[in-house]
């Protein structure tokens, strides 16, 4: 049944992509967007219906891939993957409709986002080496592709592919040779083979394999220090691909790590954890800091993704390690939670991320600088990217706060482990979760209140209009979904719980009770969101009746409106506001050392007299601190011996027969 | 009947059971935040040779505001008006489901200790979304400000809850309330006085006081809360105030009954509650004069040392759970 529904999926995601490259303009963008939609709802089903039975399928066929076959297989672990990328992909696909209506977008592009989907609906279930890498590839390159889609426009996005491509690629080269070293060693190329043969393999080479593959996997994942591509992929991409990368993309980072680490690898030992635990604490805390100096808005959220992968790499590490430890049930509730907080991710910044695209295409900008006021030119788009906002930062009653809550207990209750290296990485790893807790408010409540609240700063900003109606069901689906989980977390419970125990070697007893809050039956400790929802709903209503009582008859209908208080100046403009920039100055100043901030202050005076400025430009950029450091110096190294190899070939043929005889020689030897 | 009947119905009872109790806490700190508030600025006074405001005076300054003309900056949106609300809604749930008078308050099993943290950080957040919704150049740097100190605080704050939990093995606030009356031990535990340390320092901030922030100052170059709620009048000014109360309340009741719980009411009798109401404000009158103290005899920090002190709260929050594991 779940299997049938799955590849009628895929057949409408195809379909899609056909008509998408077939049809006429108008036509094209309606069909693809419907189809895409359906071929999303199908894969949902399938995958919920896996999550709900717990029963695995597999599917073999060896006609489609010459050689190998195309194997897949849907278990609640790779489940949880698909159904997380189907449900962004709903809303992404609806949102496109009326995203392209405005500017419509070329034959390849709506042909390729169909594609795109399909790719991350086959990476988890890939259960070969063959079918995994070739799917792999396939998202790797049809997002390229779709990045590069708005070129002409945006000269920010070929340099932002190149980025990406190099980076994959590299990824991608690591995950091979370390898929292939398993597969050569296993003597077979299908999961079950390897998973199998996990035990007889030498503790050596299975960290080499988990090393390569972690490059891999932790550079899809946008794990610093493997995450340059990321914050500039993310934004430069079209927004329902953005939407998409950051909500469904990332994930498959993480699912290769618990895949490979977990079920093909057999658990390991501590240090791989340990690692894992390391690159996430880092990544949660440079992403979050970067989210908070950030002015661009989908860039503030490309980082908030890098910042939320580390949070959930740090629960994916706790997990293996305590797990290693023989902790099993405490390794389980730490998946779990990593899992919860990866989905509740998805949903909110896949909605963060729509959203932005509604006010890029309304204002025509996405720099906070310029934004303002959008609140009540964009209510619905706004209170929809306030309802992503506060979730993002863990407010109590939405879903992000239900999976942070459960991460926390998690590494708080893995204390109870007696083993010293686990515990200290338990403690940094709190710490990070606290630290980004402050920071992700900081950088959220900038977006919201710089963006949406206060005056309009531009001329765009001013007259922007509400975005069209798919726009905002693709965008408001996604929010629902936030809250409902956020209100009764419990209802994921089962299905998440499955997905554990077929993602952890060690098999896993289940860490929580029934119902539809949180409750750690044997570890004391549980929230009910439902009811402190209900407790404010009540408080709320409450405080607005007693002051209707004790406010002055008169006073109660409509509120005066007057002037700001502007220090007894008159004349409060837009440009007295803070701005984004101005809002993260106290932080910057603080993590100074961290972002290292670049400033440029240029003074030109008047002729006459120096004493007399006649204009000041101040510049400012917060450029990635890592690349610099990392990065610049491998690029600059390559291209020097660039520079150098150019040399060799001059143009003169006698050298290139020279070099054929040179090799030719070469080789006689070599096989002499 | 179904099981999820009845345990619904058991669920209801406790509820009722529990409900007088929340509500008696939330009375007793509705009145008594704006008490301490009062206190505190007469300690003040005092200590600076004046003879200061009567100690009721910032709840007659509530009766006063709440009756008067409710006006919005013309460019703000709902937002600023919704902001209040939420803050003293939130305090409410929070005040209600923390043990400060009863160890049994509603949401017994649900009280857990990163809810209140979180509740108080959904407070926060409506009075920064507030402070720049008006688009004014004050309110913004009020809320730049006052999220800047937020989010250095939180991690000391969460370290120092982490620190309580570990040795209490939960997270659950009434169980650490009753764990610690189960182990008078605990009390001079180097843990816990580096955790009441760190706590000592959160709440400082997370209340506006010196060295921190100075709650009396109009001077714009040093206001962080008081810039960001420069825009409210009348009613809702008064819910600011009134929320705002209500959090150093708590955050003082709860210091006080995570570290000292003695008096504090297990079971719901009544003149086991009053008996609790009257320890609680003993115990939190005493913090508040003890940060007065603080207040008269400290400068305020140059904003940008701010980040050093809390620091340090991050750092002995930090040794606070080091010391915990390495004893255990």
């Amino acid at each position: 049944m779940s299997e049938v529904a799955f590849l009628i999926g895929l057949g409408a995601a195809s379909a899609a992509a056909l008509l998408g490259a077939a049809l006429p303009a108008r036509l094209r963008v309606l069909c693809a967007g419907l189809l895409s939609s359906a071929a999303c709802v199908c894969v949902l089903l399938a995958a919920g219906r896996v999550l709900v039975s717990g029963h695995a399928w597999n599917a073999h066929s060896s006609e489609v891939l010459p050689l190998t076959g195309v194997s897949l297989s849907l278990d609640p672990l790779s489940a949880v993957f698909v159904a997380t990328a189907a449900a962004v992909g709903l809303a992404a696909s609806c949102y496109t409709i009326g995203y392209s209506a405005h500017s419509t977008p070329s034959r390849a592009a709506t042909a390729l986002f169909p594609v795109f989907l399909a790719s991350l609906f086959l990476v988890p279930a890939g259960a070969s080496v063959a079918t995994f890498m070739v799917a792999w590839e396939l998202m790797a390159l049809t997002s390229l592709l779709l990045l590069l889609s708005e070129h002409r426009r945006r000269k920010e996005s070929q340099e932002a592919a190149q980025w990406y491509a190099s980076m994959t690629h590299v990824g991608a080269a690591a995950i091979l040779l370390g898929l292939l070293l398993l597969a050569t060693h296993a003597n077979g190329q299908t999961f079950v083979a390897m998973a199998a043969h996990r035990s007889r393999l030498p503790i050596v080479l299975r960290s080499v394999i988990f090393l390569l593959t972690l490059v891999g996997f932790a550079s899809k994942a946008g794990a610093v220090p493997l995450h340059v591509w990321l914050p500039r992929a993310h934004p430069e991409a079209p927004s329902p691909v953005s939407a998409l990368m950051s909500g469904a993309m990332v994930n498959l980072g993480i699912y290769g790590i618990i895949r490979v680490g977990e079920d093909l690898l057999g658990g390991g030992v501590l240090w791989w954890w340990l690692l894992v635990v390391a690159i996430g604490v880092i990544s949660a805390f440079f992403g979050a800091l970067h989210a908070a100096a950030s002015t661009d808005l989908k860039r503030l959220l490309a980082y908030s993704t890098v910042d939320n992968m580390g949070l959930v790499l740090i629960g994916v590490g706790a997990a293996g390690s305590l797990a290693v430890g023989g902790e099993r049930l405490l390794a389980a509730l730490a998946l779990l939670a990593s899992l919860f907080h990866l989905v509740n991710h998805a949903l909110f910044k896949g909605s963060l991320f729509l959203s932005a695209g509604a006010v890029q295409q309304a204002t025509g900008t996405r720099d906070l600088d310029q934004l303002g006021g959008l609140a009540r030119r964009l209510p619905l788009t706004a209170a929809l990217f306030g309802l992503g906002a506060l979730s993002v930062s863990a407010l109590p009653g939405l879903n992000g706060f239900a999976s942070e809550w459960l991460l926390l207990e998690a590494l708080l209750h893995g204390f109870a482990d007696h083993a010293g290296a686990t515990v200290v990485s338990l403690l940094v790893g709190v710490a990070a979760l606290a630290i980004t807790g402050g920071l992700t408010a900081a950088a959220f409540v900038k977006a919201l209140g710089v963006g949406f609240l206060g005056q309009p700063r531009t001329p765009g900003a001013t007259s922007a209009r509400e975005v069209a109606p798919s726009m905002l069901a693709g965008m408001g689906l996604l929010a629902a979904v936030c809250i409902v989980l956020g209100v009764a977390p419990g209802v994921l419970l089962p299905a998440l719980r499955r997905a554990t125990a077929s993602g952890l070697a060690v098999g896993a007893p289940s860490p929580l009770r029934p119902g539809l809050g949180l409750d750690l039956a044997s570890l004391n400790g549980a929230i009910e969101p439902a009811l402190v929802v209900a407790g404010l709903l009540g408080a709320l209503v409450l405080t607005w009746t007693l002051i209707r009582l004790l406010a002055r008859r008169d006073e109660l209908h409509q509120a005066r409106s007057a002037e700001a208080w502007g220090c007894g100046r008159e004349l409060q403009t837009a440009r007295m506001e803070v701005t984004a920039t101005s809002f993260a100055e106290p932080l910057r100043r603080v993590f100074v050392d961290v972002l290292r901030p670049d400033h440029d202050i240029e003074v030109t005076h008047v002729a006459e007299s120096r004493f007399f400025p006649q204009a000041i430009r101040y510049q400012h950029r917060i450029d990635d601190g890592l690349e610099r450091v990392l990065y610049r110096p491998v690029i600059s190294a390559i291209s020097a011996w660039g520079r150098l190899a150019r040399r060799v070939p001059n143009g003169s043929v006698h050298r290139y027969l020279a070099f054929g005889l040179v090799a030719l020689v070469i080789i006689l030897v070599v096989l002499a | 009947m179904s099981p999820a009947a009845s345990a619904a119905i058991l669920a209801g009872a406790a509820l009722k059971m529990r409900m007088p109790a929340s509500l008696l806490q939330v009375a007793a700190i509705v009145v008594g935040g704006p008490l301490l508030v009062g206190l505190m600025a007469k300690c003040r006074a005092r200590a600076e040779g004046r003879i200061g405001a009567p100690i009721s005076q910032p709840l007659r300054d509530l009766r006063k505001l709440v009756r008067k003309e409710r006006i919005h900056a013309e460019h703000s949106s709902a937002v600023l008006a919704v902001a209040p609300f939420v803050l003293v809604a939130s305090a409410t749930v929070a005040v209600a489901i923390s043990p400060l008078v009863t160890t049994a308050p509603v949401l017994d099993g649900g009280a857990d200790a990163f809810v209140v943290v979180y509740l108080l950080l959904m407070g926060s957040v409506a009075l920064a979304l507030g402070g720049l919704d008006p688009g004014t150049a004050f309110g913004g740097m009020g809320s730049s400000r006052a999220m800047t100190v937020g989010a250095l605080a939180e991690p000391a704050l969460l370290v120092a809850i982490l620190a309580l939990s570990i040795q209490a093995k939960t997270s659950n606030l009434p169980g650490i309330v009753k764990a610690t009356l189960a182990h008078p031990g605990w009390l001079a535990s180097p843990e816990r006085l580096l955790a009441l340390a760190a706590l000592v320092v959160v709440v400082i901030a997370e209340t506006g006081r010196i060295p921190v922030d100075n709650p009396s100052t109009h001077l714009e170059l040093t206001m962080i809360h008081e810039a960001m709620v420069l825009e409210y009048a009348g009613p809702e000014l008064a819910l600011v105030t009134l929320g705002e109360a209500m959090r150093l309340g708590l955050l003082f009741g709860l210091v006080a009954n995570l570290f000292f719980p003695w008096g504090i009411a297990s079971s719901a009798s009544l003149p086991q509650l009053s008996l609790a109401v009257v320890v609680l404000a003993a115990k939190a009158a005493t913090i508040a004069v003890v940060i007065a103290l603080i207040e008269v005899s400290t400068a305020k920090l140059r904003l940008f040392r701010i980040p050093e002190l809390l620091a340090g709260g991050f750092v002995l929050a930090v040794l606070a759970v080091m010391t915990g594991l390495v004893t255990r």
